[in-house]
């Protein structure tokens, strides 16, 4: 297989280039003069060729291909350098002739396939119109080369779907309708702004494998742009890493991934979690840090078993069940219900990490709203520190709160922006009447400094943070009640690869240090294999599949589970002419009619504490 | 990509206070403070009335009727005789008054209801927004005029029937903001932390849904200024001979192409005192941002 990629990396070496960049620099005017966002910046892509720019937020991976498309405001931002597509110099097109360029030449999908495409038209009007631009066609002829173009990218039975528009498609199959408007008229070259970024991972796995399909049929070159080390050593032929503007490496991706020189390109790849890296261990695993000045990893310790398991459970949970009714007509009669939650039952011990996992719509997060009664559950028993959830008064429950902690998915969102960070991080210590305003500012100096920021931060706002930051402050905010279980929900999944690693790192410190109790939940496999003792994987609002963790990922039993984790992409290029020849199925809905009666379900135990659900 | 901790720029000064550090970045707004001066200025006028006026503004003077602008009287006489520059000076007491405190008044109203309304939803917010529903439906003037006319002719009457009759604007508004604000992660991570409602609503809602209803304050100024005026037309507002300058635009109307002068001033002290209100509302709402 290696040989075969060998040959044809020569084969296209030799032909001219489709896209050829020298010397791009691109700046944006800002107060003081011009600020360069993307320096000196110089590739090739050849023909069927795909090259992946990856970095992290900031880098300008993003800036390079909108300066390629030439998509930036004018006046704002200025572009040097020469940008050549075959013999055109694109710099120096005049705006009309750009505008033949753009859809028809170079085609361009990006991160949200739900407001790339404008929700008042049907989609087939939509691909018929990028197909009449650069071409005349008749309605019919339209219409049967749109139904071959929803062929193509296996979109299932693509005749049917033409009159049908976007909110009736999933995130998936619109990112295939972006596909399709974009193959339209058969670019030369398709820049992919981190196209499978916004979806779950299955359907990720779909897309990429669609993809590499498509090229291969259409002989297109490809600039697929992403932060996710995975999806780069899945999909590209070469890659350049960026940080902060500048090139740092490029090269095969085979090289970069495993005689990469830049310690900057050695700190990302070692801050990426591999799915399978923790097989035989026990106990969650830090991540190790490698200084990206030097180049050097810095010890990484051992974490000790924080889990009392011979305690009662801090938090119980038992057939948990959390529906939303939704109501129509003019009298708003029930016609159904999203059974979000659906008989969940498991239990968390002092110093336990305990992993939900499962794709958007699975339940995990409203299961962990309902056990913090940010959402009413419908019916089952909760316990929170001997609290028993279900059956709290308002004030009992502002009580119990103390107990019981959230960390939220974005950390910008989650921090009220007119707020000072120390007003932030002291308010709930003063709401509960726990001290005077100075115990609770000294309190609050001690818990900055305990998550790696300095006390004197606290006078900022929290737009003057980076994301990792907020997050910090978010869980030393957390931390001022002394709770015994923090709701860790996506956590880490907003954050930057390396930021991640290190947030993910504070979280297991913290457990050492204060014996937390943490539910964590995470659509990423590869982190919950990092940071959990035990993994719960969610499926439609149940629990297909319960045990400790090295259990469920060195042996899962429900198809689902091994589904989930066939889809995890791998950060090694050897996989990468490998397809998953995953079928274009849906993640269903947990919509029921009235009167729907779940099933009754049974579990199966595998191993000590392993449950998997018949069925 | 070590935890760096970055030093804070501003580690050694004391703490300033939160007055302070708006007040530096209010100043920094050439505009706004070019608003500030504006109505300052007026302030100061209206406050010092009786030592920069150069006449007595209700001494009628029955050689000088209709008088063009002069030496003697800078901005011309009215149909009285009186001096129209004293008038103005005169006149910002009660316009500056009628529209500060009858928006105050409606601010006061407005806001909690529909912050509570907002906040609180289901069919309780219903309910109230019918209600302001049905008060919007009637002109806000039409309105005014009734509730003065109920509550007796006076200045102090006046700015109460136009603080109410504005108040279902602000009750609007701040609902609006609230439904939009209630739904941001931050109030819901208020929630998990077990912050009290009230501090919710306060220091969470109200912070947050403060710069639009400011920038709606300095606007609601200019209409209950004019409004003020037509009140004083019927009677109704500031009583003769006392001068606003609704009032005297009003006397200036019936001759406007005789002595338009009569007219031109009360204008124009209108005019900046609406640009510097408005100013200054725009100056407050990008000091109050803290992300700029």
């Amino acid at each position: 297989m290696l040989d075969v990629t060998s040959r044809k990396d020569e084969a296209t070496a030799r032909l001219a280039p489709v896209l050829s960049v020298e010397n791009l620099t691109t700046s944006f005017r800002t107060d003081g003069g011009w600020k360069s966002v993307v320096r000196d910046m110089s590739f090739d892509i050849a023909p069927r060729e795909t090259v992946a720019i990856v970095g992290e937020s900031g880098s300008g991976k993003s800036v390079t291909s909108l300066s390629i498309m030439r998509l930036l405001q004018k006046g704002a931002s200025r572009i040097e350098g020469k940008i050549r597509l075959g013999d055109k110099d694109l710099l120096s097109l005049s705006d009309e002739e750009m505008r033949g360029v753009r859809g028809k030449d170079i085609a361009m999908i990006f991160q949200e396939p739900m407001t790339s495409l404008n929700p008042i038209f049907p989609i087939g009007n939509q691909i018929a119109e990028a197909l009449t631009v650069h071409q005349s066609l008749t309605r019919s002829q339209a219409r049967a080369e749109v139904t071959r173009l929803l062929e193509k990218v296996r979109i299932p039975n693509a005749a049917s779907r033409f009159d049908e528009y976007p909110h009736q498609f999933s995130g998936g199959m619109r990112q295939r309708v972006m596909i399709a408007m974009a193959l339209a008229s058969r670019p030369k070259l398709l820049i992919a702004d981190e196209p499978t970024t916004a979806l779950d991972v299955t359907i990720q796995g779909q897309i990429l494998d669609l993809i590499k399909t498509l090229q291969d049929e259409e002989g297109m070159a490809v600039l697929f742009i992403t932060h996710d080390m995975g999806v780069v050593a899945e999909v590209s032929d070469r890659t350049l890493v960026m940080f902060r503007g500048d090139t740092v490496e490029m090269g095969t991706t085979d090289d970069i991934f495993h005689r990469g020189k830049h310690p900057y390109t050695r700190a990302l790849l070692a801050a990426v979690p591999r799915l399978g890296s923790m097989k035989g261990r026990a106990l969650p695993q830090r991540f190790p840090i490698i200084d990206i000045n030097t180049g050097e990893a810095m010890p990484l310790m051992d974490v000790t078993d924080t889990v009392a398991k011979t305690k009662t459970p801090i938090l119980d949970v038992k057939d948990l069940t959390t529906r939303f009714d939704l109501n129509a007509g003019f009298f708003r009669r029930k016609t159904g219900s999203v059974h979000a939650v659906e008989k969940v039952s498991f239990s968390l011990f002092e110093g336990e990490t305990l992993s939900l996992v499962g794709e958007s719509g699975c339940g995990k997060s409203t299961t962990g709203r309902s056990v913090t009664r940010l959402v009413r559950p419908t019916s089952g028993h909760v316990t929170v520190d001997g609290y028993d959830v279900m059956t709290l008064d308002a004030s009992t429950l502002r009580t119990m709160r103390r107990s019981i902690q959230m960390v939220f998915q974005d950390p910008f969102a989650s921090l009220n922006p007119r707020m000072s960070v120390g007003s932030a991080v002291t308010e709930p210590f003063i709401e509960h009447n726990l001290g005077t305003r100075r115990q609770a500012r000294e309190k609050a100096a001690d818990l900055m400094e305990k998550v790696g920021l300095s006390p004197d931060m606290m006078r900022r706002f929290p737009h003057e943070f980076s994301g990792g930051q907020r997050q910090r402050v978010a869980i030393a905010r957390a931390l001022m009640l002394d709770p015994k279980v923090i709701v860790a929900d996506e956590a880490v999944s907003a954050l930057d690869v390396s930021i991640k690693a290190q947030v993910c790192n504070l979280l297991l410190d913290l457990q050492q240090n204060l014996n937390l109790a943490y539910l964590f939940i995470s659509h990423d496999m590869a982190v919950v294999e990092r940071v959990s003792h035990r993994v719960a994987v969610m499926y439609l609002g149940e629990i297909v599949e319960i045990g400790p963790r090295a259990a469920v990922f060195d042996n899962p039993q429900h198809p689902y589970t091994r589904k989930l984790m066939a889809a995890v992409p791998v950060p090694d290029p050897a996989r990468r002419s490998l397809k998953r020849n995953m079928s274009t199925d849906e993640i269903k809905s947990p919509f029921r009619p009235a009167g729907y009666v779940p099933p009754l379900r049974e579990y199966r135990e595998v191993s000590e504490g392993h449950l998997v659900q018949l069925g | 990509m070590s935890m760096s901790v970055v030093a804070p720029t501003a580690a050694n000064d004391k703490a300033p206070s939160q007055i302070a550090w708006l007040a530096r970045r209010f100043i920094r707004n050439k505009a706004a403070l070019f608003g500030l001066v504006i109505v300052g200025l007026f302030v100061v006028l209206a406050v010092f009335a009786p030592l920069v006026a150069p006449f007595d503004p209700i001494k009628t003077n029955w050689g000088m009727i209709r008088k063009a602008p002069s030496a003697l009287h800078w901005f011309g006489t009215d149909e009285l005789g009186r001096d129209v520059l004293s008038r103005v000076i005169y006149g910002a007491r009660a316009s500056l008054m009628a529209g500060v405190v009858s928006v105050l008044i409606a601010f006061t109203i407005g806001v909690p209801i529909g912050i509570v309304s907002g906040y609180v939803g289901g069919v309780f917010d219903t309910v109230v927004m019918r209600v302001i529903d049905a008060f919007l439906a009637i002109p806000f003037l039409i309105m005014a005029i009734a509730l003065a006319a109920f509550l007796g002719p006076s200045l102090t009457n006046a700015m109460i029937a136009i603080g109410i009759s504005s108040a279902p604007i602000f009750a609007r508004l701040a609902r609006g903001q609230t439904l939009v604000i209630k739904v941001e992660e931050y109030i819901e991570a208020a929630y998990s932390l077990g912050v009290r409602p009230l501090t919710i609503l306060t220091k969470y809602i109200f912070v947050n849904a403060f710069p639009p209803l400011l920038v709606q304050s300095t606007l609601a100024i200019a209409t209950a200024i004019i409004a003020e005026a037509a009140l004083a037309f019927l009677g109704l507002g500031q009583q003769p001979p006392d001068a606003s300058w609704g009032s005297m635009l009003n006397a200036g109307r019936s001759s406007l192409s005789l002595a338009p002068w009569m007219s031109i001033y009360p204008g124009i002290a209108i005019f900046l005192t609406v640009l510097g209100f408005n100013l200054l509302g725009d100056g407050l709402h990008d000091a109050l941002d803290p992300k700029d």
